[in-house]
């Protein structure tokens, strides 16, 4: 089933065109990575995708609905949501609570009773803490569980943000370089929650540069030049495709 | 915060506010209580908003007038009760301030600032031109604060009103910080587009605590203006509202006991160091300037770290 259809999607700064005509669909289920050099749009089509950008053209559909033009929160209220390459912790709240804010949407929230905490709102706290607690463990972080955001690693940061993303309960999960900056180590670790995650039922798109981590867990790569899609296709197909080879390599490396 | 550190804060404050009136020796001491009492109810609203979700305000003096001069127009001209008048005024300001935050608030940055500064200086001015209805200068009288049959007047009664209502205040402030609610407040202050991204409609929560602390500070305003024998237009002032913003920054932002360290250490001041008046202004100043530069996180925030460090 499709999950996301992007059709002959572009974006415009200024005349620079930073996407451009770029269509295609993600099957849910699937974990779908976008690769592509620096500068070919990646984060854009990102930015596009979880309503952070404002389409210059083209149309976005996920699960069904029309989404471009959409506000973020309106669309992780519809399921989707997502982590930053650069990260965007909370750092004035603990780690704990940072998930918690993630489970905002399926909390009683109304005004009123939360000024007064009624029974409810300190109900449903409690539960929001032993999802975000389970949630922590689920990405590794159980030794952070009372730790304050601040003390964080930066390793350990990357995973909370996954947590936080996945207490929203998403159908749909946009990574951006999630395994930026970390060690080898690090690296394969977040491989293994990634692949947890898409087991759960999570659908799980990825921009990525560590490629051995792309080829490894992708059902599905696109490739990205200059804001168009250069290919598309399963791991072993783009790793054969001599065109992604040369945008790699530079034109004069092709076989 | 944890919910046996909150009730163990209220408790002490209750204990606090019900001994500290025992040994203040003369009324002179009770009027700078209150006084500082009022300020401590504006700047826990206004901690809300600048403390917990990271937006400025420089015109919440403008709110507090506004209830005030609401409160003593519809008594003292149109005969209005005193509570009548009350809600009205926190009704007219939470109007306003929607009216000010929904179309500011969606733009990221330092609007909120500038918007409230030109609407803070837009009342005063108000304030003080329209002489015929707020008195001008010169101020106004709204009389004692009635309600049924009693009515509310002497320092020592007003101590115990003002006390109760600070009392609720805090509580109401620290169970909204520690619910759902306040999360989004707090991580919209963190990062908004993280916030964005799971859920957390950012402009609503602006525009929601925004109003709150309007509200507050114009319902302080209000029973300020029964309060006062003579309500003049300095309390509305940009000066004013500089005041409040120093007190919750010193005292600590995103710590509602530190509002009210803030509240009552910089109400006390002034008192203190009468021969300094005209030097009020560079005080404040420096007081803004050596918090920012020696602790930034203001003064309950920073020791309370500073004995947890101890204590580990």
């Amino acid at each position: 089933m499709t999950l996301l259809l992007v059709e002959q999607l572009g974006k415009e700064f200024g005349g620079v065109h930073a996407v451009s005509d770029l269509s295609f669909t993600i099957k849910s289920g699937t974990i779908h990575s976008i690769i592509g050099p620096n500068g070919a749009g990646k984060t854009t089509l990102f930015n596009l995708i979880t309503g952070i950008y404002t389409p210059s053209s083209g149309r976005i559909c996920f699960d069904g609905k029309e989404i471009a033009g959409r506000a973020p929160f309106e669309l992780a209220q519809w399921g989707m949501s997502r982590t930053f390459q650069n990260l965007q912790i909370f750092f004035n709240m603990s780690a704990m609570e940072n998930v918690m804010v993630g489970h905002h949407l399926h909390l009683d929230r109304r005004f009123l009773p939360s000024l007064l905490r009624l029974p409810g709102i300190a109900r449903g706290d409690e539960k929001a803490r032993d999802i975000s607690a389970e949630l922590m463990r689920f990405v590794g972080l159980e030794a952070y569980v009372k730790a304050e955001a601040q003390s964080m690693p930066y390793g350990a940061l990357k995973r909370l943000e996954i947590a936080r993303a996945l207490a929203s309960k998403p159908k749909l999960l946009l990574l951006d370089e999630p395994a930026a900056g970390l060690n080898a180590t690090e690296s394969r670790e977040i491989d293994e929650v990634i692949e947890k995650v898409a087991q759960s039922g999570v659908t799980v798109v990825l921009v990525e540069h560590d490629m051995k981590m792309v080829m490894g867990i992708s059902d599905h790569i696109l490739v990205l030049d200059y804001g168009r899609k250069l290919a598309e296709g399963t791991p072993d197909e783009v790793r054969n495709n001599p065109v992604v080879v040369a945008a790699y390599l530079g034109g004069g490396a092709a076989p | 915060m944890a919910s046996t550190s909150r009730w163990a804060g209220l408790g002490a404050l209750a204990v606090f506010l019900a001994v500290l009136p025992q040994v203040l020796p003369n009324n002179y001491y009770v009027d700078v209580a209150v006084l500082a009492g009022f300020n401590a109810i504006v700047c826990v609203g206004l901690n809300l908003l600048i403390g917990y979700a990271g937006q400025i305000s420089l015109g919440h003096a403008g709110f507090f007038g506004l209830g005030a001069y609401s409160s003593a127009i519809l008594v003292t001209h149109y005969g209005w009760p005193p509570l009548a008048a009350l809600l009205a005024g926190a009704l007219l300001v939470g109007l306003l301030a929607f009216a000010i935050a929904r179309p500011i608030l969606k733009l990221k940055g330092h609007y909120l600032a500038m918007a409230t500064l030109g609407i803070g200086i837009i009342i005063s001015i108000i304030i003080n031109t329209e002489a015929q209805i707020t008195g001008g200068p010169d101020g106004i009288a709204a009389g004692n604060f009635t309600l049924g049959g009693f009515e509310l007047k002497g320092e020592r009664a007003w101590y115990w009103v003002i006390a109760v209502l600070l009392l609720v205040t805090v509580w109401l402030a620290t169970n909204l910080v520690d619910s759902p609610v306040g999360r989004a407040l707090r991580a919209l202050h963190g990062s908004e587009v993280g916030a964005e991204v799971v859920g957390v409609d950012t402009t609503r929560y602006k525009v929601l605590v925004f109003v709150v602390s309007a509200v507050i500070a114009s319902i302080a305003g209000s029973l300020f203006a029964h309060y006062t024998s003579q309500l003049t237009p300095t309390k509305a002032d940009f000066f004013k509202s500089i005041e409040l913003v120093t007190m919750v920054v010193f005292g600590g932002m995103a710590s509602t006991f530190g509002a009210l360290v803030g509240a009552a250490f910089l109400t006390m001041l002034p008192q203190v160091l009468t021969v300094f008046e005209d030097y009020e202004p560079i005080i404040l100043g420096g007081i803004m300037m050596g918090t920012m530069i020696f602790m930034p996180r203001g003064l309950v925030p920073t020791i309370s770290a500073f004995l947890t460090r101890r204590r580990s």
